[in-house]
């Protein structure tokens, strides 16, 4: 080989590389304003693939939440559960409940809505085969052992507990009673799925059809989903724009800059980086309101070390050492509430949530707090190890914080200390492996808004998230009680007194309620957060 | 040379093997992926057991390479925890990346080269020291710092630039996340020009070429530059994989949804499968890119042949 050749293969390589820059070219192009208008939004890739029974996250969930409706819907404002598909819900025994489902509705390709289309949904997500993550919210359902055992194969494949009865009406027998079960149907694990899902799986789940106001028009996994107006939609929740089109972001920090140069109408997780200039930036498009989330300190009480009578003493006192005000207001620019009691204020008063419940166990008393400790023996290893993950969230700024604040009441400056986990899915091994011999951080996102989602899955014995295997009887009885109440004022009453055993208790720390936060771009108003945190996106009107 | 070409090729065998199996055991000592799949709560007992074992989770470490690396050589690189298949994600990410590691590279070629040679004629005159300093400045700031840096004033406050770049990524979007990842080693190639020209102006075959009277441009693009190459060639060349797998800071900063991003939610959800089979590929690009920069030598400066 030559000069002269090499040259020209130079030269070829830069013509085919401008050329291939021409054809690159094309961004989109904006919608229309009015009721036709598009918003873009910003989207994370889900974690699972999208399907009602198998989807745990607030990115899927969000999608699931614009596609489909099923038989109750929570209010956005109120977060009360009121019927949406349901015609009636009937039971005599809160065990036994008669189904009638609403005349009219179809799914966005023509087919009816049936009691049938409800029953076939439920049984396959709680089919062991199906690997739903989801399963477990079809656990109170006669006949869940059989379908979903905890241990070897399935010995049925349908819940002995649904029955239909006819084209609208299907009976559901429960396995113990629980009053206020129907609340719990407007959960999206509970949606109603057309014959193409079962039919044509692989073509449903890279192009989900539903119920809801929104159609998928097209969805490029891992990058974009473009959701469009359904025009036939029957419900009187009609989308006030023509459509939504979700971006997936690498980085929550990415997708608020496109905000701010005017490439993005919605934020729906401004990045804690950006809480200082969000005021600046956005002014009154900053939506900052409670969700369904608390956070908490809990506790290995599988270590005998922590499971002592003085225990409690130690537990309490290190709550009362934990300046949450202050953390809240200086780390988290009041985007957090210090927490008085083991709920979430979305619930309401009617719904179970109490200020200050917790009382004074869960207020900052730097004197008090050391008294208990050294009266209950001190804190178990001499060390309050605080582990958590350090790959997302701002988890190490807070862990670090509440540990200052510890150990400025013991003075000891190593009281307490955090202890980084690399990744969420190793720090979630080691807590569910029961391999953590301090205090973790823990949290709880509400599935409904219902007390007895704050309480019943985490603290009673044994359930699927009481990680630190507390268990008191007390607590489990007035569990059971409050769950067949039929009266809800009274089970929300028999809720509040099993949440005054935790105060006795202290099995995990409170430590505060978290907001959820938005912010949007000036082409679009009428936004908000329902408790989950997700923006109402049908309410979205477009200028 | 075709001997050469065949030894090399076998030599990379080993190699391959080697880094994927230590690429799986780092995978695998990160603890159990299932947990991290159902959020803030445990897994259903059941349901994880049938996620372990449809991932092959439940078998022996060794095992699983072997079924893995069985079922890569049939081109099945496995599924993703979002139930999509690997090849699949290859086949969005790894264009994107290409194009970036092209905008990238062209950058470093024409202005690293053409900056090194000028300063390399003038030695010591003001335009080498500010290259010098300029070059000392880009390399002591991360890249994190100049890619929000030039988003921050290029796409919000000039608003020259959209801050985040479209999913289909195409080159024009590029330039700039191109030029912030081509940075640093753009710095690096103007100094190894540099020092390479000001080192070969004096040998004798440039003061014979002079001699004979060629005109100016013949002696330093025909005789100085070619021969001053090698050690650029040898560095642009590793950086080829040194810039599809290290991108993915340039990646986040400017929402591009490549190589670097698919190998952080990877590393996030501790998908062994997508880290894996991505870093295979980035393996063998490796691998490739050095036998090309060893057979250009040859190019280059004809005296060295390959046996």
């Amino acid at each position: 080989m030559r000069g002269a050749t090499q040259a020209k293969w130079a030269a070829c390589a830069v013509v085919v590389a401008l050329a291939a820059t021409a054809c690159g070219g094309g961004g989109s192009s904006g919608g229309g304003g009015g009721a036709n208008g598009i918003v873009s939004s910003s989207w994370g890739d889900p974690q699972n693939p999208l399907e009602p029974a198998n989807t745990n996250e607030v990115q899927g969930g969000k999608v699931l939440d614009m596609i489909f409706r099923g038989l109750k819907k929570y209010d956005p404002k109120t977060g009360a559960a009121t019927d949406m598909l349901a015609e009636k819900i009937e039971s005599k025994d809160n065990q036994n409940f008669t189904i009638t489902v609403k005349d009219g509705w179809t799914f966005s390709n023509g087919e009816k809505i049936t009691a049938k289309s409800f029953v076939d949904a439920w049984n396959y997500g709680a089919q062991l085969k199906n690997n739903q993550k989801n399963a477990y919210f079809f656990g109170y359902i006669d006949g869940y052992d059989e379908v979903h055992p905890e241990s070897g194969s399935a010995t049925a494949t349908t819940l002995s507990g649904l029955e239909v009865v006819n084209d609208r009406t299907f009976t559901v027998k429960l396995s113990q009673k629980f009053s206020l079960w129907p609340d719990t149907l407007g959960y999206p694990a509970f949606a109603p799925l057309p014959k193409a899902f079962f039919t044509d799986h692989a073509a449903w789940v890279s192009k989900p059809i539903g119920n809801g106001p929104y159609t998928v028009d097209k969805y490029t996994k891992g990058s974009s989903m473009n959701l469009r107006k359904w025009d036939k939609y029957p419900g009187d929740d009609k989308a006030q724009n023509g459509g939504i089109d979700l971006k997936v972001y690498t980085d929550n920090n990415t997708a608020y800059t496109d905000l701010t140069a005017g490439n993005l109408d919605l934020v729906d997780d401004v990045p804690a980086s950006q809480l200082k200039n969000v005021k600046a930036d956005l002014g009154d498009r900053y939506i900052n309101t409670p969700a369904g989330i608390i956070q908490t300190l809990a506790f290995p009480f599988y270590d005998k070390k922590w499971d002592t009578p003085g225990g409690i003493k130690v537990r309490q006192g290190l709550s009362m050492a934990i300046n949450r005000r202050q953390i809240t207001d200086q780390i988290f620019q009041k985007t957090r509430t210090p927490a008085s009691d083991w709920t979430s204020p979305v619930l309401g008063a009617d719904g179970g949530f109490k200020e200050g419940l917790c009382g004074a166990p869960c207020e900052y008393n730097a004197a008090n707090a050391k008294k208990l400790i050294q009266e209950g023996g001190g804190i178990p290893g001499g060390q309050l190890k605080i582990s958590y993950n350090g790959d997302t969230g701002s988890h190490k700024e807070w862990v670090d914080a509440v540990c200052n604040s510890i150990n400025k009441v013991m003075g000891n400056n190593k009281a307490c200390v955090g202890a980084p986990v690399g990744t969420f899915a190793d720090f979630r091994s080691q807590v569910s492996q029961q391999k953590l011999t301090g205090a973790w951080r823990a949290g709880w996102q509400m599935d409904y808004p219902l007390i007895q989602n704050f309480l019943q899955p985490v603290y009673y014995t044994d359930a699927s998230s009481n990680d630190g295997k507390w268990s008191n009887e007390q607590f489990d009885g007035l569990v059971d009680k409050a769950n067949a109440e039929s009266d809800k004022a009274k089970a929300v009453t028999t809720f509040q007194d099993a949440e005054k055993v935790l105060v006795a208790q202290m099995p995990v720390i409170p430590l505060w309620y978290q907001n959820g936060s938005a912010g949007y771009s000036e082409n679009i108003t009428d936004v908000s957060l329902n408790q989950f945190s997700v923006p109402v996106y049908e309410q979205i009107k477009v200028k | 040379m075709g001997r050469y070409v065949i030894r090399r090729l076998l030599q990379m065998i080993p190699v391959f093997f080697g880094a994927t199996l230590l690429i799986f055991l780092m995978v695998n000592v990160m603890g159990d992926p299932i947990a991290g799949l159902c959020g803030d709560r445990q897994c259903d007992p059941a349901t994880a057991a049938q996620l372990r074992s449809e991932f092959g989770l439940d078998k022996p470490v060794w095992q699983q390479y072997l079924t893995y690396m069985g079922n890569v050589f049939t081109g099945d690189f496995g599924t993703a925890f979002n139930g999509q298949k690997v090849t699949e994600l290859m086949a969005t990410a790894f264009p994107i990346t290409i194009r970036l590691t092209v905008v990238a590279i062209v950058f470093e070629v024409v202005i690293g080269i053409s900056l090194g040679v000028v300063t390399g004629l003038r030695r010591g005159r003001p335009v080498d020291t500010t290259v010098l300093i300029l070059t000392l400045v880009v390399i002591s700031i991360p890249t994190f710092v100049t890619g929000l840096l030039l988003q921050l004033l290029l796409g919000v406050e000039w608003g020259i630039i959209k801050p985040s770049v479209s999913p289909e990524a195409p080159f024009n979007e590029l330039l700039v996340p191109g030029l912030v990842l081509a940075s640093v080693s753009l710095a690096y190639v103007t100094r190894l020009t540099r020092t390479s020209i000001a080192e070969n102006a004096r040998a004798d075959y440039v003061r014979t070429a002079v001699a004979k009277g060629l005109p100016g441009r013949r002696v330093v693009i025909r005789h100085l530059l070619r021969n001053s190459l090698i050690p650029v060639v040898t560095f642009i060349g590793t950086d080829v994989g040194a810039l599809m797998g290290g991108a993915i800071v340039t990646e986040r900063i400017f929402n591009i949804h490549g190589v670097g991003y698919q190998l952080y939610q990877g590393i996030l959800r501790q998908n062994s499968q997508t880290v894996v089979g991505f870093v295979t590929i980035l393996v063998l690009v490796f691998l490739a890119a050095n036998l090309i920069v060893d057979l250009l030598y040859a190019v280059l400066d004809p005296r060295i042949r390959y046996a």
